[in-house]
């Protein structure tokens, strides 16, 4: 018998990710959406809510009722969400929170994104520089500071990350970041759906184009196109839907979503430590459950060096002890904690908004019983967190249906 | 001619070039933007006042960044440094671009460099953070 009180995925779903050159954020989206219902066995006019999500691109009214025009417009309430790379996990806590709230039986949360040779990304839009200094902005700057007063690009960002968790606790090298990167393209070979499937040996990580030091291009998030989508249900109204669906449901143990809480430096290079420990902290208090009761984890290696420090923050390992831990080799697939078994988003591909939704989709295939070669035997218990840089970070926890 | 100008308003470039930043007079959190109040919810300030950072620091991260924005040459070192207290964010200059010649925790020292003359003339100063050899 499902638990009343929690909120339940009944239905998730995520496109291929990778190049889909002949088709639109509305068709992937739609795609997603379709898969998600069906999945789910409910149609739009049973959707009393639909959260939705894309960063970039879009334009117009919001992706929600583009896709609505789609798919089926009923007149739901439909929140069009933006919190950077963690806006699909902002779209599932938003429809999560309507369903908790009682305003509805169930809820779709969908994330989609066009990324396929975006090329490199920046923290902000640059402008050019003008005929004479002028000082604008809130720093007087006379010309575009990226560059020239360090850098805001994602990949520089990130190494910054990694390169301060090796000042704090020591043990880090170019090679460990590139043995992160080689463990998620070795997970890759096992996931049709990742925009990316190959295998590279360390040196061949190593031996890439170099982005921002130690992140080469293989340590770094594909960009691509992708979608991803949930329909979640009430506790009280799956007790009432077939025993199938009962058992295919997973359980919404814990859904957070935090953002920085002020500390110095933290406005100077982004913190991506506090909220995410912050988040993985209220999470397992909300599931009754701890780390090492984990069967796996999809977190946010949007670099292999951002991987590393998250260890540490979802309290994987102990504190200061996240080289240690990678090097015992508990976050292979084969490990104690096995982590971003789909290939997580150096491989597997993170199209932006849509990554907060797969990353659950991949935790959910596992606890149902439902992911084929990379299936990890008996999972109960999965963790998926993603982080938007500025900062926002979703936690969520899922369980396996007791039925 | 014009007086230089600073690649920002919180490079001062008169007698030895430093930064300021906006403390707040409540609970001494410094930020270097124009600020409207505190980001400590804790101390909810709202006044501010000017105040000097030291120029020797100590680099807590550091990435060499070789894919950048047009017009930025590279590859550059862009850092995180420990100004006695106060986390600055500034690119290491006068120092080769390799992991051979760049630590965590190396000792830098604040120094500026010019960024080039406008169509009036007047040319602008960046700032960076360079070795202090020992």
């Amino acid at each position: 018998m499902p638990n009343t009180d929690s909120v339940w995925i009944l239905g998730i779903h995520m496109t291929k990710f990778g190049k889909h050159p002949d088709k639109d954020t509305v068709d992937l989206a739609a795609e997603a959406t379709f898969g998600a219902l069906a999945d789910a066995g409910v149609r739009m006019r049973d959707i009393g809510v639909l959260a939705a999500g894309n960063l970039i691109g879009g334009g117009g009214l919001g992706i929600g009722q583009q896709l609505q025009k789609q798919v089926g417009q009923t007149g739901i309430p439909v929140y069009n969400v933006a919190n950077a790379c963690a806006t699909g996990a902002t779209a599932l806590r938003t429809a999560v929170m309507a369903v908790k709230a009682g305003e509805c039986d169930f809820g779709l949360a969908v994330g989609v994104e066009k990324l396929a040779g975006a090329g490199l990304l920046a923290g902000k839009d640059r402008k050019a520089d003008a005929d004479t200094w002028q000082p604008s902005g809130r720093y007087g700057a006379v010309a575009s500071v990226d560059g020239r007063i360090g850098t805001e690009t994602m990949p520089g960002v990130f190494a910054q990350i990694g390169m301060e968790y090796g000042h704090r606790y020591g043990g880090t090298s170019f090679e460990l970041f590139a043995r992160i990167a080689e463990k998620n393209h070795a997970h890759s070979t096992l996931n049709p759906l990742a925009a990316y499937q190959k295998r590279f040996t360390v040196d061949e990580i190593m031996n890439d184009v170099m982005i921002a030091y130690p992140n080469t291009r293989s340590m770094c998030s594909a960009n691509c196109d992708g979608a991803a989508a949930a329909v979640v249900v009430s506790g009280e109204k799956l007790r009432t839907l077939s025993l199938d669906q009962q058992r295919r449901a997973v359980k919404i143990a814990a859904s957070v979503l935090t953002t920085d809480p002020w500390e110095e430096a933290c406005q100077v290079l982004p913190n991506v430590n506090t909220l995410t420990r912050n988040a993985a902290a209220t999470a397992y208090e909300q599931a009754g459950v701890g780390p090492e009761d984990l069967d796996l984890v999809e977190l946010h290696d949007c670099f292999a060096t951002a991987e590393l420090v998250h260890y540490d923050n979802l309290m994987l390992c102990k504190e200061g002890g996240a080289v240690d831990f990678f090097e015992s080799g508990a976050t292979w697939r084969d490990g104690t904690t096995p982590v971003n078994v789909s290939g997580g988003l150096e491989s597997k591909g993170h199209p932006i908004a849509a990554t907060g939704i797969a990353n659950i989709w991949e935790v959910c295939h596992h606890l149902r019983g439902e992911a084929g070669d990379r299936q990890i035997e008996g999972a109960t218990v999965g963790l998926a967190h993603v982080i938007g840089l500025g900062s926002a970070c979703g936690v969520h926890i899922l369980e396996k249906a007791a039925v | 001619m014009a007086s230089p100008v600073p690649i920002v308003d919180y490079l001062v470039l008169d007698g030895d070039p430093h930064l300021v930043a906006n403390e707040c007079t409540r609970c001494g959190a410094r930020y270097f933007d124009r600020r409207n109040g505190c980001a400590n919810a804790e101390c909810g300030g709202t006044e501010f006042e000017r105040v000097p950072v030291a120029t020797a620091g100590e680099v807590k991260a550091f990435t060499i960044v070789s894919f950048a924005a047009p017009g930025i040459p590279v590859p550059f070192v862009a850092a995180l440094v420990d100004c006695e207290g106060t986390s600055v964010r500034g690119n290491l200059i006068n120092v080769d671009p390799d992991p051979e010649h760049l630590a965590l925790g190396m000792k830098v020292r604040l120094a500026t460099y010019p960024l080039g003359t406008d169509s009036a003339g007047t040319e602008a100063v960046g700032f960076g953070f360079e070795p202090i050899s020992n």
